[in-house]
């Protein structure tokens, strides 16, 4: 029904905008993880694995890598704990309550990222709403220092964050669970744990995969909350490339490892997306 | 559904766990709105000497105001330009078939779901090799580029609802496919498109890992608060957060009522599987 006309007047435009500016950009990452700094502050376009070398040869870098990755995945683990089982209850047991909670999950996503960060900063800090508090009730004598300043206030910052975003996708898989699967399980004599762990969680397990995944990539490469709540020892791999980009002037090496990491998640939105194929139902 | 009354004694803990998910979602909120009152500072249990005085600083200061300025301009443009080429893109996904299809499916949604930081410094790099001068514009370029994946996916989701016999009685009764595409496509689809547009804004003006790397001289609004929170804070940014939050919460309200109005069952999500 459509003409040739109509579909290249269709097609043409958004493929040369998106080649452009993300195929562009992206494979200039990758030649730029190859060229060099000169001493003289400039980049070098000659082609070398030195980089790559680099990151093997200095621990610092795989280290933070690896920290990294235990942060997000303590994220991933914690964002799964809290909106699992909130999705549950809004899909199963809310009622007529069902919309006004699911509106009440999304608005914290509403208030800047950037702004809920900084709000926990003020909770956590130790003349912080927290410490405070905990003194006014005579509870503690001197403020909690390891609330602020830690990979504790960087792994909570971000289960904050990204709760929301684990539960949607559960969510929306819950609600597309027939419910006369669930009741024809009652019927057949299974308890309400055998219902849900032989009948309800199969089923969810691709929303449980697309929310696990949203939130370790997300907090795998943030860097703002670590910057702000992290301190020394919350320090993650973003936070390395962003001084490479800055300070210490070596975007080379910088795009080696965002190279790096953009392999890492590619290759986990991969595997993930043949995991919910595996798991999928429908 | 009788099956749900049925267990739902033996899941006693589950309505105290969402009590205590939403208190862990809401705390920094409540925090935030409530000291953006409090004479003492961010800090300190309990709040004391309530006052608008972070209020009347904030309406006083200039450069908050302008990079808000900015921060308008630059979420409109990217809605417009991520809707020029979205909203393309999804027809072309839904009525077109070309070589790498499934290549460009993906590559669209990347931005979205990869860390802020690998788009932004690729774009930075993409710029530095042009010769682009970083500025607003290129800000706008990049969220524009980024958030085309929300207009696409949005839209899509739209043309999988709409009746395609309507577009064919048009180009049968003599419209060619300009008109029909404007008076036609573009009406049926006017919910998904002013969904995406809404969270485009949205985004584009909360985005800050991209901009972080792309900006020249003039600030965004989370770019100015991020360059004040690195020099100490005051509940002034309490305050313009909380008139954030507020209007936000009245843009949800009017587009809740819009949807419920025009009969369109709620979209779960698209990040759904």
């Amino acid at each position: 029904m459509f003409s040739r006309a109509y579909r290249a007047a269709i097609t043409v435009p958004p493929v040369l905008w998106v080649t452009i500016f993300l195929v562009g950009s992206y494979a200039l990452l990758f030649c730029y993880s190859f060229w060099t700094v000169s001493s003289g502050q400039t980049i070098v376009h000659s082609w070398t694995l030195d980089n790559y070398r680099e990151l093997l040869r200095v621990d610092v870098y795989l280290q933070t890598l690896f920290r990294s990755m235990g942060i997000a995945a303590r994220v991933m683990i914690f964002s799964l704990l809290l909106g699992y089982p909130l999705a549950y209850y809004l899909s199963f047991h809310a009622g007529n309550r069902k919309d006004l909670l699911y509106q009440l999950v999304i608005i914290p996503l509403w208030v800047s990222y950037l702004v809920r960060a900084y709000a926990w900063k003020t909770i956590l800090g130790s003349d912080g709403v927290l410490n405070t508090l905990l003194q006014y009730l005579h509870l503690t004598k001197h403020p909690l220092e390891f609330l602020l300043y830690s990979p504790f206030a960087v792994v909570l910052t971000l289960t904050h964050i990204y709760t929301p975003f684990a539960f949607l996708p559960i969510y929306a898989s819950l609600e597309h669970i027939p419910r006369n699967l669930v009741e024809a399980s009652h019927d057949l004599g299974a308890s309400p744990f055998q219902t849900f762990w032989r009948v309800i969680f199969p089923l969810s397990i691709p929303g449980v995969l697309a929310g696990a995944t949203f939130a370790f990539v997300l907090s795998l490469g943030d860097f703002l909350a670590p910057l702000l709540l992290g301190g020394p020892s919350g320090i993650m791999i973003s936070n390395i490339v962003v001084s490479l980009f800055g300070a210490a002037y070596n975007w080379p090496l910088g795009a080696a490892i965002s190279f790096c990491m953009l392999g890492l998640v590619v290759g986990l939105l991969f595997l993930s997306e043949r995991l919910e194929k595996k798991w999928s139902f429908r | 559904m009788s099956a749900c009354h049925r267990d739902f004694r033996a899941s006693g803990w589950l309505p105290w766990h969402a009590v205590a998910v939403f208190a862990f979602l809401y705390l920094p909120i409540v925090t935030l709105i409530v000291y953006s009152f409090n004479g003492q500072g961010v800090g300190g249990f309990p709040p004391r000497n309530l006052t608008l005085d972070w209020y009347r600083m904030l309406f006083a200061d200039d450069a908050i105001w302008q990079s808000v300025l900015n921060s308008l301009l630059v979420a409109v443009a990217a809605v417009t330009i991520a809707l020029a080429f979205g909203i393309p893109a999804a027809l072309a996904l839904d009525r077109a078939n070309f070589p790498g299809k499934a290549v460009f499916r993906r590559l669209v949604l990347l931005p979205l779901i990869l860390p802020g930081i690998i788009t932004g410094l690729s774009l930075l790099m993409l710029f530095r090799e042009a010769d682009v001068k970083l500025s607003l514009v290129t800000i706008i370029l990049g969220h524009g580029t980024a958030l085309i994946s929300v207009a696409t996916t949005e839209v899509f989701a739209g043309l999988q609802k709409l009746d395609r016999a309507q577009e064919e009685a048009s180009l049968d009764l003599g419209a060619n496919y300009w008109q029909t595409f404007w008076r036609v496509t573009i009406p049926n689809l006017r919910l998904s498109i002013i969904g995406a547009a809404l969270l485009i804004f949205t985004l584009s003006m909360d985005e800050i890992a991209v901009s972080f790397f792309l900006i020249g001289r003039d600030n965004t609004l989370p770019l100015e608060i991020w360059g004040r929170l690195r020099r100490g804070i005051t509940p002034e940014i309490n305050a313009i957060s909380s008139i954030i939050f507020v209007f936000s919460l009245v843009v949800i309200v009017i587009w809740y009522r819009l949807r419920v109005r025009e009969g369109q069952p709620e979209i779960a999500a698209e990040l759904g599987p």
